[in-house]
């Protein structure tokens, strides 16, 4: 188990030193890219908290990182600093995402799949038809990066390393979260809501708190995602990010702390690495996630591990939430 | 007056293919339990291959629809149930649903590389006029909708509830281990339902593409909108999705005419989640009882 132990902290110093040292050489679409690795990671985070520990399925994820793009876009261009935009951005996040956990206390899976569907429709469509707020169609441009202290982020490479610490301070969060109490009972209630129930872990409240603490880390993304491409709209936060974002989750492993790492990786930088065009890197894409799930639903992460001790038990699986209930 | 009129034909005629639509996801739940969240993309597709007969094959439209229907049932029904589903399902239903959400992207992705990214002008079955009733223009393409749809609805009931296989299906739904020990051949039940969506999907395709056109985008609110319409019925009922979609399309037509066109794509949301809150078994559906 030290050893096991030793060998996590290693990976995860070399990941850091290797995000660190990334940015020098690329030219700046490439240090955008990262960038973006950085914030996709963070929204699946907090995805992986409500959909890989929790076991609750959310199509919605990207309606939050949308919700904190144009909390930071409407305050930072009336002049407001970013840091108000992170507190209203998680504020908002938190509350809308538990209000959506209600409709979780009551189905399951694929009615809660169509569920945040249906809600993250709704998201778009008062991004795209309230215009007196959100302009609408024609988005808003010159969104400001932040001066952190005196620090202008300005420049490509000051921004990343601002999204990594960030990122950095989120994922250590989340370590600390899924270590207490707290990430014990959300496991559970993945595992068996009954037993968990029964076991006298309040569901209810655990159920609604997976879904606002993952919302705000889409909440928080966003806040980072608008001074980052400096012009959003709402179509980037539609229907096809949530997917995405899911997507991430599962290929890289749902349940697994490291799975939302991959996972942006893989759907960010790998198909600007392989030089594919869009479609046909995601028709590729498409392919692969449907032979995973064929034969290894937890995704690379658990394939993985099963390859690393074969015939051990089995890797913690989101479907596993599937077999309860049924 | 004459307004209604035209706004309820227009809406059965839209709900009509919302229901060809959702009466194959309810037929793909009760056999397999199988949730397709590419069931949008299905709609969209076999335009497609109606579009690429008569480009690249050379065929007349009434024989390219035919080549149409063969290919849908071949992929949307025997490779779809054979590549994506029978793998996938023995790992629970999240799996699946992610498999099915890449198998959307696949396909759309799929169309806009290799065939077009643009809107496609799609023949229509009927001549595209009005005819007056009462005062009211009613679209004759509206009525051969709502004709065929009818017809299909029809036929699918008396299939199911008249013939013998139809009978052996239904048993397949409620009681599958029971089925068996009664010698009915499950498998094959399930890949009938699997052929019976596939044609349902290609029927629903030839209808709405004269109207929206054939375009790679067509199956992202459909396939919404269509589950919401099973859910609102009643998921575990062929009844309910025939009244859910009906219900959405009328609806759908008179919220865009008399409340707000932008937010008319709002209205099956909030009914969504209003049956979802007080009516969870759908309109005319029965409570499912789950064993823990």
């Amino acid at each position: 188990m030290t050893l096991r132990r030793n060998l996590r902290v290693a990976v995860a110093i070399a990941a850091v030193a290797l995000a660190v040292a990334a940015p020098f050489g690329l030219k700046p679409y490439g240090i955008y890219l990262l960038s973006l690795w950085a914030v996709m990671t963070i929204a699946a985070i907090g995805l992986n908290l409500t959909l890989g520990y929790a076991g609750q399925i959310s199509l919605a994820q990207a309606s939050f990182v949308g919700i904190g793009a144009y909390a930071a876009a409407l305050l930072t261009t009336q002049g407001w600093p970013l840091w108000s935009a992170f507190v209203l951005a998680i504020a908002l996040c938190f509350v809308i995402g538990w209000l959506l956990g209600y409709p979780a206390l009551r189905v399951q899976h694929h009615y809660l799949a169509f569920v945040t569907l249906s809600f993250s429709t709704l998201v778009f469509l008062i991004l795209r038809n309230e215009e007196w707020l959100t302009k609408g169609v024609y988005g808003i441009t010159g969104i400001p990066r932040p001066t952190v202290l005196g620090w202008s982020t300005k420049a490509p490479v000051d921004f990343y390393f601002f999204c990594l610490g960030v990122l950095v301070a989120v994922a250590v969060a989340t370590w600390g979260l899924i270590r207490s109490p707290w990430g014990r009972a959300f496991t559970a209630l993945r595992e068996n809501p009954i037993r968990a129930a029964s076991l006298g872990v309040d569901t209810r409240r655990y159920t609604l708190m997976a879904f606002a603490i993952g919302s705000a880390l889409g909440g928080i993304a966003g806040v980072l995602y608008a001074p980052l491409v400096q012009f959003i709209e709402p179509t980037a936060f539609a229907l096809g990010l949530s997917l995405n974002l899911l997507l991430m989750v599962i290929v890289g492993g749902g349940g697994y702390f490291f799975g939302p790492f991959l996972g942006a990786a893989v759907a960010v930088l790998l198909p600007e690495w392989l030089r594919f065009s869009e479609g046909l890197y995601l028709i590729l894409y498409a392919v692969f996630v449907m032979v995973l799930m064929a034969v290894c639903p937890s995704g690379l992460l658990g394939l993985a591990e099963r390859l690393r001790k074969p015939a051990a038990k089995p890797a913690p699986d989101v479907r596993a939430s599937g077999s309860s209930s049924r | 007056m004459a307004d209604i009129l035209q706004l309820a034909v227009a809406g059965l005629a839209t709900g009509g293919i919302y229901a060809l639509v959702a009466i194959g996801f309810v037929l793909l739940w009760q056999t397999s339990q199988t949730i397709n969240f590419a069931q949008g993309e299905f709609v969209m597709l076999p335009a497609f291959f109606v579009l690429a007969a008569m480009k690249f094959g050379g065929l007349s439209f009434p024989l390219a629809m035919l080549a149409g229907l063969a290919v849908a049932l071949v992929v949307l029904g025997l490779l779809f149930k054979r590549a994506v589903v029978d793998p996938v399902l023995r790992h629970g239903v999240l799996p699946l649903v992610i498999s099915t959400i890449a198998l959307a992207i696949f396909f759309k992705e799929g169309v806009k590389e290799f065939y077009a990214a643009d809107a496609q002008p799609f023949p229509a079955l009927w001549a595209t006029t009005n005819i007056s009733v009462g005062g009211a223009a009613v679209s004759v393409q509206n009525l051969v909708i709502i004709a065929v749809t009818v017809v299909a609805v029809a036929g699918l009931q008396y299939f199911l509830a008249g013939t013998r296989t139809g009978r052996r299906m239904q048993a397949t739904a409620q009681n599958p281990v029971l089925a068996r020990a009664l010698g009915i051949a499950v498998e094959r039940m399930i890949l009938y339902t699997f052929l019976i969506n596939a044609a349902l999907v290609a029927l629903a395709s030839f209808l709405v593409s004269p109207i929206y056109l054939a375009k790679f985008t067509n199956g992202e609110t459909l396939g919404l909108v269509a589950f919401i319409a099973a859910i609102v019925g009643g998921f575990n009922q062929v009844r309910g999705a025939i009244v859910g979609g009906l219900l959405l399309g009328v609806i759908d037509n008179f919220v865009a005419a008399y409340l707000s066109a932008q937010y008319r794509a709002a209205i099956p949301l909030f009914l969504l989640i209003a049956v979802i809150l007080f009516r969870p078994q759908g309109l005319l559906g029965r409570v499912e009882e789950r064993t823990v």
